[in-house]
């Protein structure tokens, strides 16, 4: 079976062949939407939404080893539903996606797995707050969010990291309701940018231990892009004042940017599409695409005006539905380090 | 405009023409027919190779073979270990029984499903949810019952008889949740934790005992002989057909080159017309041989599957590769009968006279080189007897052998008219004797194919009889016990035989461990010490006391294959696992069985191998009070149709497999002959054109024409009769190549040799019928002849 | 010896009806020697086969030693042939898988009157002394047309039926095959019936009859 083909289309990243199937995502399929009205709350909403179509645990980090490099590690969890709700056993409509990444200047270590909902071999549990998939896991070491153990495995790489977090939840767009598309698609949506890390990472040469920042990322929608868009880049930025950016830009007939300022003690200020200005500067090639791994992003309102460079740019994710993820370094109005995501080329 | 005036020819002979067409296309049809069988199987066997199913990959099983518990799945995973369950089993949908796979696509290897699969999955939400989707060898039909069936989908490279489909949609319909066996796969991340600490689970090689395309070897290489023989046979018509038009049209050829053709052109414009003859008669037989084929593959398939367990779909694809093969064979075999007459044309002279007899006579010349060839070609079939212990030797032992006797066979002929015609008196017996040793040549060529299709008929069916007489022989001894109970787990196997212990004779438990024996794969059993086995047991060899010292635990019996195979005679030390050897104690018969089996005393097997398998068990009882034990077992144990089976009933299911594996060869046995009868009726109506001026004379001197008639009719029975009785040796000679050589090779096994003079008969009604037919027709036109064409023969104007 | 009475006969053919002999009569005795000419196509081959009782006329009657052979059936016929007639055509008379010794006994042999003597005297008489064991197709075309003759004669015939045995022989050994056959034929006491059309070689005959559209007149 050509796995790949079958997740493809079962994950949403692909546009055009989502369209292949008509109606997916829309109420019609009773999928629950996005509510403005819904009041994020914890720890309720730390877990799953098994009524969403897709959602998503999504950690980066920025690290420096004790020998002086510099390291990006990245654990996700997707979670996508067939159908609305749970199943019993096998018959569970919940499908789970673990993507593991390493990356350093010169090499890029990625994993993947796969697991069906319903059986115990992935999931989410909010109290106390547990993702897992196979013996990957994050979990809470104490109440919430605050602090947290990361690891996971793949055929040459692995890493173990604690987070400990200095900030608070942050809520991105409206109060979690963060719009996609001129046309309202949204998703809910909040992070905890404020992680501070240590560990270890095992690459081919040996175990490095490491510390740094993570930004951690919790996403749930059932109609994250609109029709017409064909992928998205994504930027969270870690500023050496203490200050965070996060942005992104949806690629579609026309640019939709959206933004949020995060001051040192994680107020948010959100910024609607046009605030955010995204420029790509140098493009690299890889596997036959054409891929930005430079930009330009400015904010102007808040004197932003920097240029990122991904730290490696040959950071693909040759997984079940490739895309780029790569930890970048900020030049310009503001220094610092970030992580940029690229789907769609 | 040469080649016009050289295809004005087959206007004006039809008939040669259509025997042309006809002897070509049903040689082209045999033989693309066996090609397609071999095609279609060998298909399947990539196909079970490539699937789940043929274990290629290591798995995890329970130890007694029950479920893998889902929580030991789920440790496994979260361990870090990447293994995939796989649901297994069976469903009878409507009539059929189909082996449902369900995989999970989200953990399974990377190709599991063939290509085709995973192209055809429109809506992966289809598969993974809901009644699911399950993909099957395109051309079945299912028939979907009451209970909720996943959609059906025809994918090319799915093994026939196979039902893969999703996880969840096999839990449904086996109503099992926990995987049947987890898949390893083969890459594994760095740094886990050792299997033994995660699970107890055991972990099984994929095994090699179902290398299909090895196991079925001989039984391809036996279907692709018998395609060579029909194509041979065809052959014999082509050549025929084709020496004789040539030779009608030698003036046409004179006149040509005479106008100033040059002698390339005109052999250019043979080559394109035989080219283009064979183009349409290979396509006609390609054509036909689709649906020999078609015909044949159900029973092909059966024999495979009960002879070796292979499942090969019983449907026929199309394959453009294939006719494009048929089409070529079909023009080589063209090329080489046209060859020796294309070779005549371009040397012969430009002013030779016509003479259609003295094509005839050409052969006689060549009578002593038939002979020097014949011997040859026996002495290369006793080398390959006496030195071959290959496959191949022994179907060359075959072969020379078959041609030998065909290429001697009309000097016999001519040897046995010569003796005759020295013995007879009278003008016209004399007359018939010598007509018929100069008809000879002309004829002898649907002899030999004839010669072939009769001494391959006697040989299979005298190597199919014995065997089937071996066969039933070795049932009676080897099923003695009159019930056979199968339990559904040793543990049941064992309240079964407690149970009926005080109600019966015996039981004799049936108790087997999977090993390699000497290497190889191989199943040891334990026997009991029981008056059974000393009385019945299908011995070939053994030492004294044999019963004895197996049951002390000193010797093992080993099966005539594993004998052959490995050379062990009685006395000679055979491994059966580690750490345990035997000599072996005698050698006992066991057809039917690909692999090597060994007997060892029951305690000795159950102490010193793991995984020991004793679900079965053997009851000795009074027929009459069978009944009675059936119905206490059925009530006492909740055991499905078919566990307990009495033995009649696995007698009539063996001998159902006998027969059914041996289907094929008696159809391409038929074919043949009919091949073979054809090639005579051929040889006989062009022959019959020939005849007038040999006959004419007769006539006028006052001989009716009903009589000549008869002597024509008489005179192909008499030379059918002596082809026949050259036929017999020869035959019986191929029976003893496939029963000592052949045989020994492919299955392992020697078997006697039996006659059946009765089958001789039949074949020799058979034979004389079919050519009774082949010459009834020119002797009919003969008969009907109007006196104005036979004085043509005579007439000036010739 | 021989008697055709009113004799018709047409042939069907693919162009229509060909009347070929129309009313013919003819008679001849024992011993007696008749040339039938005529051009070629007018029908001389067709009244020796139906006197010979190879092929039977429309219309009239023709008897041959007595018997009305255009009443007998085609066994019965056949038998007449066998033992009355001798016949010696153009070209292809022998049996071409037997030896001139075995052709030329074979006729004698099949009506069961073989005389070993007069056989080995034909033989002698025929020139095909040191030839008796080769096949017909070893032998010149005079030769072959000389054990036609003696395989006639073998057989005691009555009536000798010769239709243009020297057609395809060259003029010398036509004339010796001829002589010699005229010969013989008055040694054995037959009736002899020949078709040609040289009338050198009929000049030698005892009566000349001429065939012409269809009708038998005199020369
Ligand atoms: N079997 C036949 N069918 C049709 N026409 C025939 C047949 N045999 C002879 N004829 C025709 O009958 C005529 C007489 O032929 P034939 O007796 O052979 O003549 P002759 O021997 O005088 O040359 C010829 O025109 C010939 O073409
Ligand atoms: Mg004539």
């Amino acid at each position: 079976m050509n796995v790949r083909v079958l997740l493809l289309a079962i994950f949403w990243a692909n546009q055009a062949l989502t369209q292949g199937f008509s109606g997916l995502g829309t109420e019609a399929e009773g999928f629950a939407m996005p509510d403005p009205q819904h009041v994020i709350s914890f720890p309720q909403d730390h877990g799953a939404h098994p009524d969403f179509r897709i959602e998503w645990w999504y950690l980066t980090a920025t690290l420096e080893g004790d020998d002086g490099a510099q390291y990006g590690v990245q654990w996700t969890l997707f979670r996508s539903a067939m159908r609305p709700g749970e199943g019993e056993g096998w018959q569970s409509p919940q499908v789970w996606m673990g993507h593991a990444a390493v990356t350093s200047a010169e090499e890029h270590h990625v994993a993947e797995r796969l697991a069906r909902g319903g059986i115990g071999q992935a999931g989410v549990i909010s109290t106390p707050f547990e993702t897992f998939i196979d013996d990957w896991q994050m979990l809470a070491t104490g109440a919430g969010l605050e602090d947290m153990t990361v690891r996971a495995r793949g055929a040459d790489f692995a890493y173990d990291l604690a987070l400990h977090a200095t900030g608070p939840i942050v809520l991105q767009g409206d109060r979690g309701y963060s719009v996609k598309s001129p046309g309202g698609q949204a998703s809910h949506y909040f992070s905890q940018p404020f992680y501070e890390v240590s560990g270890v990472v095992t690459l081919p040469d040996g175990p490095v231990a490491v510390t740094g920042q993570g930004w951690l990322d919790r996403e749930w929608s059932s109609q994250p892009l609109a029709e017409d868009q064909s992928g998205w880049d994504w930027f969270s930025l870690s500023f050496d004042t203490g200050a965070r950016l996060m942005g992104f830009g949806l690629r579609g007939a026309a640019l939709f940017t959206s933004a949020t300022w995060i001051a040192p003690d994680g107020t948010p200020t959100p910024y609607g599409d046009g605030a955010l200005q995204l420029t790509p500067l140098n493009h690299v090639e890889i596997e036959g695409r054409e891929v930005p791994t430079e930009w330009r992003v400015a904010l102007p309102v808040r004197g932003v005006d920097v240029t990122v460079e991904a730290l490696n740019p040959q950071a693909w994710m040759g997984v079940s539905f490739p895309y780029w993820e790569g930890p970048i370094s900020i030049a310009g109005s503001h220094t610092g380090r970030g992580y940029l995501e690229m789907t769609g080329y | 405009m040469a080649l016009l005036t050289l295809l004005s020819h087959w206007r004006r002979h039809p008939g040669q023409l259509v025997t042309l067409m006809l002897g070509l296309a049903l040689a082209t049809a045999l033989w693309s027919g066996v090609q397609a069988i071999n095609e279609e199987a060998r298909q399947s066997y990539a196909r079970a190779a490539a699937s789940v199913t043929a274990q290629s990959y290591d798995r995890l099983v329970t130890p007694d073979g029950q479920p893998v518990p889902m929580a030991d799945y789920i440790a496994l995973r979260r361990a870090g270990w990447l293994v995939s369950p796989v649901i297994g089993g069976h469903v009878q949908i409507g009539a059929e029984r189909w082996r449902l796979l369900g995989i999970d696509p989200l953990t399974a290897p990377q190709g599991i499903l063939p290509q085709a699969a995973g192209e055809s999955l429109v809506d992966p939400t289809a598969f993974l949810t809901g009644p699911g989707q399950a993909f099957v060898t395109p051309g079945v039909n299912i028939v979907s019952d009451q209970r909720e069936m996943p959609n059906f989908v025809p994918v090319e490279g799915i093994a026939p008889g196979l039902i893969l489909t999703d996880l969840s949609v096999a839990a449904r319909l086996l109503d099992q949740q926990d995987p049947s066996f987890l898949t390893i796969l083969p890459d594994q991340p760095a740094g886990l934790p050792a299997l033994a600490e995660v699970t107890s689970l055991t972990r099984q090689q994929p095994s090699e005992d179902r290398d299909l395309s090895r196991l079925t070897q001989s039984f391809h290489l036996n279907l692709t002989a018998f395609g060579f023989l029909s194509f041979a046979v065809g052959l014999f018509i082509v050549h025929s057909t084709i020496g004789l038009a040539f030779e009608q049209r030698r003036p046409v050829f004179r006149t040509l080159r005479a106008l100033g053709l040059p002698l390339g052109r005109l052999v250019g414009a043979l080559m394109v017309e035989v080219t283009g003859i064979a183009l349409i008669a290979g396509s006609v037989g390609v054509f036909l041989g689709y649906f020999v084929a078609a015909a044949l593959l159900p029973d092909v398939a059966g024999t495979l599957r009960s002879l070796y367990g292979a499942d090969i779909g019983g449907s026929l694809a199309f394959r453009p590769l294939w006719a494009g093969v048929g089409l070529l064979i079909a023009m080589l075999g063209a090329w080489l009968s046209a060859a020796q007459a294309v070779w005549k044309v371009a040397r012969m002279p430009l002013l030779a006279p016509a003479q259609p007899r003295a094509w005839a006579m050409a052969s006689a010349k060549g009578r002593r080189w038939q002979v020097a060839g014949a011997l040859a070609l026996f002495g290369t079939s006793g080398v390959a007897g006496a030195t071959g212990g290959s496959l191949i030797a022994g179907f060359l032992c075959l072969g020379a052998l078959l041609l030998g006797a065909a290429l001697m066979l009309p000097p016999v002929v001519s040897l046995i008219l010569a003796g005759l015609s020295r013995m007879v008196r009278g003008a016209l017996p004399e007359w018939i004797l010598a007509d018929t040793r100069q008809q000879l040549p002309g004829l002898s060529l649907a002899l030999m194919a004839l010669l072939l299709a009769l001494s391959a008929n006697v040989g299979v069916s005298t190597m199919v009889g014995s065997f089937r007489q071996t066969f039933l022989g070795w049932l009676n001894q080897r099923l003695v016990s009159e019930l056979y109970v199968t339990a559904a787990s040793n543990g049941q196997a064992e309240e079964i035989r407690a149970m009926l212990a005080p109600m019966v004779d015996a039981t004799l438990p049936i108790a087997y461990a999977e090993s390699r024996i000497a290497g190889a794969p191989g199943r040891v059993y334990g026997v009991a010490d029981h008056a059974t086995y000393r009385e019945y047991w299908p011995m070939i060899v053994s030492v004294p006391h044999v019963w004895d010292a197996l049951a002390a635990g000193q010797v093992a019996l080993i099966n005539e294959q594993l004998s052959l195979r490995e050379g062990l005679s009685p006395g000679d030390p055979v491994r059966l696992t580690n750490g345990l050897t035997l000599p072996v104690g005698g050698v006992y018969s066991d057809y039917g069985n690909p692999t090597g089996q060994a007997m060892i005393a029951l305690s000795l097997l159950r102490d010193r191998f793991d995984d020991v398998q004793e679900q079965r068990t053997a009851i000795r009882i009074d027929p009459e009070r069978r009944g009675a034990v059936i119905a206490t077992l059925q009530d006492r144990f909740d055991l499905p149709d078919g566990a307990v089976v009495d033995q009649e009933r696995v007698k009539q299911a063996s001998i159902d497999v006998f027969d059914q594996t041996f289907r094929v060869t008696g159809a391409l046995n038929v074919l043949t002959l009919a091949v073979a009868g054809f090639a005579l009726l051929a040889s006989l109506m062009t022959l019959a054109t020939m005849r007038l001026p040999q006959v004419a004379p007769l006539w006028a001197l006052g001989q009716t024409r009903a009589r000549l008639a008869w002597i024509e009719l008489g005179r192909s029975l008499g030379l059918v009769l002596i082809t026949w009785a050259v036929a017999l040796p020869v035959g019986l000679a191929l029976a003893w190549v496939l029963l000592a050589v052949v045989n020994v090779v492919a299955f392992g096994w020697r078997l006697p040799m039996m006659l059946f003079p009765l089958d001789w008969v039949r074949l020799l009604g058979l034979a004389v019928l079919s050519s009774a037919l082949a010459a009834a027709y020119p002797a009919l036109g003969l008969l009907r002849m109007p006196p104005a064409h036979l004085l043509k023969v005579f007439s000036n104007e010739r | 010896m021989v008697r055709v009475e009113t004799v018709s006969k047409t042939y069907r053919s693919g162009e229509g009806p060909v009347a070929v002999l129309s009313d013919v009569s003819l008679s001849v005795g024992s011993k007696e020697t008749v040339a039938l000419t005529g051009e070629s196509g007018s029908g001389k081959s067709t009244l020796l086969h139906l006197i010979g009782g190879l092929d039977l006329p429309d219309k009239g009657s023709i008897t041959l030693d007595g018997q009305e052979i255009t009443a007998l059936g085609d066994t019965a016929r056949a038998t007449v042939r066998r033992d009355t007639v001798g016949l010696v055509f153009q070209q292809f008379n022998l049996v071409p898988s037997l030896t001139v010794a075995q052709n030329i006994a074979l006729q004698a042999r099949l009506a069961g009157r073989f005389d070993a003597a007069l056989t080995q005297r034909l033989i002698d008489r025929l020139g095909l002394s040191g030839m008796q064991q080769r096949y017909p197709e070893q032998l010149s075309g005079g030769q072959q047309q000389r054990v036609a003759i003696g395989r006639t004669l073998a057989n005691h015939p009555k009536v000798v039926l010769a239709d243009e045995p020297t057609g395809n022989l060259d003029e010398d050994t036509g004339d010796a095959v001829m002589s010699l056959m005229l010969d013989l034929v008055a040694e054995s006491g037959a009736a002899l019936i020949m078709a040609t059309h040289s009338n050198r070689l009929a000049a030698r005959f005892s009566r000349r009859v001429h065939l012409s559209r269809g009708r038998l007149e005199a020369a």
